[in-house]
């Protein structure tokens, strides 16, 4: 009877309790999902765009329509039927009159150099729809490279509605006229130099921040708090202080006339100017200032927390202090080591602004490309690609970090 | 280690020494570039080298007599701010709800949340610019506003779930207890112990967007120029000493917000009671 009754009244009390933890847990999720949704709006599908960019292939299909669709069945050996010729024709009429043609010829120009020309020059020259079957005849009068197979593999490759022309072109690879995986021709051929440039200057960098950074925090970490937190103002300072006020503070100190060789030439070590700035000496000088921080507070944050302890046990065990510091110590901040280099390669290989500063020609890494191709030379598709490149080289070493990070419940002292 | 210095043998000594002679060289490479910009922007010559050839102010009075800075200015200020409100608001209402869900998803959801952070700075301008610009929202506030919000709330986030993470969570349950709907008890228990951590959260926010000028190379008109934005241009073109005076100001403004963040913090402990 009694057993029944509390039988009776636990169910209702767990349904309950069920309930009221789904309540919250919705909650939860309705709280989260502004931030959700925003990030959305402003960075999850602006990416996705970007990334669908670097395959999207519409130029030709949107303004050559009737030529792709004569070309789906051509067999790529021979010239192609007067039907393809005939629907190019038409449709050189048609983009002619809707002032389109530019926007394929400059998709074609990508595949095959010059076949901007033939195809403008093409669209202006034909005035009348030639007379049916001279279609051939009429196109290849007017620019022989109608007769050439070349022409029509452009056509046929840029047809869509996807290419991997772009990604392929981001590391230096091309199809030819048969649609097998090639190089690039040497004279085009600069995207493996820049991704490799990126990963050195990220390498060099990442390497000077660990060489200056692991002293210093060194000695914050084992100095009494109150004067760790003094000293730990001059890393602070640094990090909080405006990227352009830096970098332009850099260029300052090491141009022609700046203080460094200004003093250099008081102290008569040199006759002549060096040239410090506007090369890769400026740019790791300026990186290494700038992402110095990112290497000092996580370092900071695991010796901390390394018990003296086990330096002193090592030490009554007989380990001479150099043998007890690579034994013992060293190994402790293997997790601060690496999530420190993790951290300034990640946010080095993304630098665009400081190499823009203060590099010269041959010191611009994949950022500047990504930003040359949007706004100056209008190649999206190229600028999509290499940013999906850049993207994907971020993740996979972002995906490390955060297990690094994770496993250390720290952030890694990121600014928080 | 330093504390003691009777057990230390010689060699460990010198070793020390070392760190700190290396230390000392390194702070000054670290500072040297605020200390180098400073004396110059004060300069009564047009020239930035030293020796200075006299005091002067002119270059400061140039800034606030230059409509173009001052409309950076202006403009850094109304984005700083709005993008600092609306990355807290969107921020903090997350991190109450990332405290309290429980799911296998929410791996997932913090890895979006922050990644903003780590995502290369020109990609997400690049791909911002390729989806703002059909819809109108290149070359006014509101897409500026809403790309810095974005590349802001990681740190927001960072933050607040840290101070949450210090509350006492049977505080708000008391609360609750004595009947207080949810709402009260997050306005009159729980705002007010998180308050400091939202605040620093916000200064986050806006030191993140005052410092930014990849997206605003891309989405910015004109007459949206932010501060960073002009100096990047002045950098370009030849450095002139109002550069450096601009940069004075920004500094002062960095060690405002520094300062400021540092005093909520140690209040922050205080509330925590485990002050030092």
């Amino acid at each position: 009877m009694t057993a029944a009754i509390v039988v009776g009244a636990e169910m209702p009390l767990k349904r309950r309790l069920r309930r009221a933890e789904r309540a919250r847990q919705l909650r939860a999720l309705g709280l989260v999902l502004p931030l959700f949704l925003f990030l959305l709006f402003t960075f999850v599908i602006p990416i996705a765009g970007m990334i669908w960019r670097s395959v999207d292939d519409w130029e030709v299909p949107q303004v050559l329509p009737h030529t792709v669709a004569a070309l789906s069945d051509w067999n790529g050996q021979d010239l192609p039927s007067e039907t393809a010729f005939a629907a190019l024709a038409g449709d050189l009429q048609a983009a002619r009159a809707a002032g389109t043609v530019a926007v394929a010829a400059k998709r074609l120009n990508y595949v095959v150099n010059g076949s901007r020309t033939v195809l403008t020059s093409t669209a202006r020259n034909l005035k009348t729809a030639p007379e049916p079957g001279t279609a051939k005849a009429t196109l290849i009068g007017l620019n022989p490279a109608w007769g050439e197979r070349a022409t029509w593999a452009a056509i046929k490759s840029a047809s869509g509605p996807v290419t991997a022309y772009y990604l392929l072109g981001a590391v230096d690879l091309t199809r030819d006229v048969n649609g097998a995986i090639v190089a690039t021709p040497e004279d085009q051929a600069i995207y493996r130099d820049v991704f490799a440039r990126t990963f050195t200057i990220g390498f060099g960098v990442t390497a000077l921040c660990l060489l200056l950074g692991f002293p210093v925090a060194y000695l914050l970490a084992n100095l009494p708090t109150a004067q760790s937190n003094m000293l730990m103002i001059f890393v602070l300072l640094p990090f909080w202080t405006s990227l352009l006020v830096r970098t332009c503070a850099w260029i300052v100190i090491l141009q022609g006339e700046g203080i460094v060789n200004g003093s250099l030439q008081w102290l008569g070590v040199i006759d002549e100017p060096l040239r410090l700035i506007y090369n890769r000496f400026g740019v790791y000088m300026a990186m290494t200032h700038v992402l110095l921080p990112f290497m000092i507070l996580p370092l900071y944050s695991v010796m901390r927390s390394i018990s003296p302890a086990y330096m002193r046990a090592a030490a009554s065990l007989g380990a001479p202090p150099a043998t007890a510091f690579l034994r013992i110590y060293l190994p402790q901040t293997i997790p601060g080591i690496g999530a420190g280099c993790l951290l300034v390669f990640i946010l080095a290989i993304g630098y665009y602004i400081t190499p823009a500063l203060v590099g010269g020609a041959g010191d611009q890494m994949i950022s500047a490309f990504i930003a040359f191709y949007t706004t100056e030379t209008v190649n999206w598709g190229l600028a999509s690609a290499l940013g999906a490149v850049l993207l994907l080289s971020t993740l996979v070493l972002a995906l490390v970090y955060g297990k690094l990070a994770l496993g250390r419940q720290t952030t890694g002292g990121l600014k928080n | 280690m330093s504390a003691n210095h009777s057990t230390q043998t010689a060699s460990q000594r010198y070793a020390w020494l070392a760190t700190v002679v290396l230390s000392s060289v390194i702070f000054v490479f670290l500072m040297a570039p605020i200390l180098a910009i400073v004396p110059l922007s004060f300069s009564s010559g047009a020239y930035l080298t030293y020796p200075l050839p006299g005091f002067s102010l002119r270059w400061y009075e140039d800034f606030l007599n230059s409509p173009r800075w001052m409309l950076s200015l202006k403009n850094s200020a109304i984005i700083g701010v709005a993008s600092a409100i609306l990355s807290m608001v969107l921020g903090t209402l997350a991190s109450l709800g990332l405290a309290q869900w429980k799911s296998k998803w929410k791996p997932l959801v913090l890895a979006l949340v922050l990644s903003p952070m780590v995502v290369p700075v020109v990609i997400t301008a690049v791909g911002v610019y390729f989806f703002f610009a059909p819809l109108g929202l290149t070359g006014n506030y509101l897409g500026l506003i809403l790309a810095h919000t974005a590349l802001a709330t990681p740190f927001v986030v960072i933050t607040v779930s840290a101070t949450l993470q210090g509350f006492d969570m049977t505080l708000a349950r008391a609360a609750a207890s004595l009947g207080a709907p949810p709402i009260m008890t997050f306005r009159r228990v729980i705002l007010p112990l998180i308050l400091p951590g939202l605040a620093s959260g916000a200064l986050f926010a806006f030191a993140t967007s005052f410092d930014e000028v990849v997206t605003v190379l891309f989405l910015a008109g004109p007459e949206q120029r932010t501060l960073p934005r002009e100096m990047f241009s002045g950098i370009r073109e030849n450095i002139s000493p109002t550069i450096t005076a601009v940069a004075v100001v920004l500094t002062v403004i960095s060690i405002g917000l520094l300062t400021m963040i540092e005093l909520l913090r140690r209040r922050n402990e205080r509330l925590k009671g485990n002050a030092p």
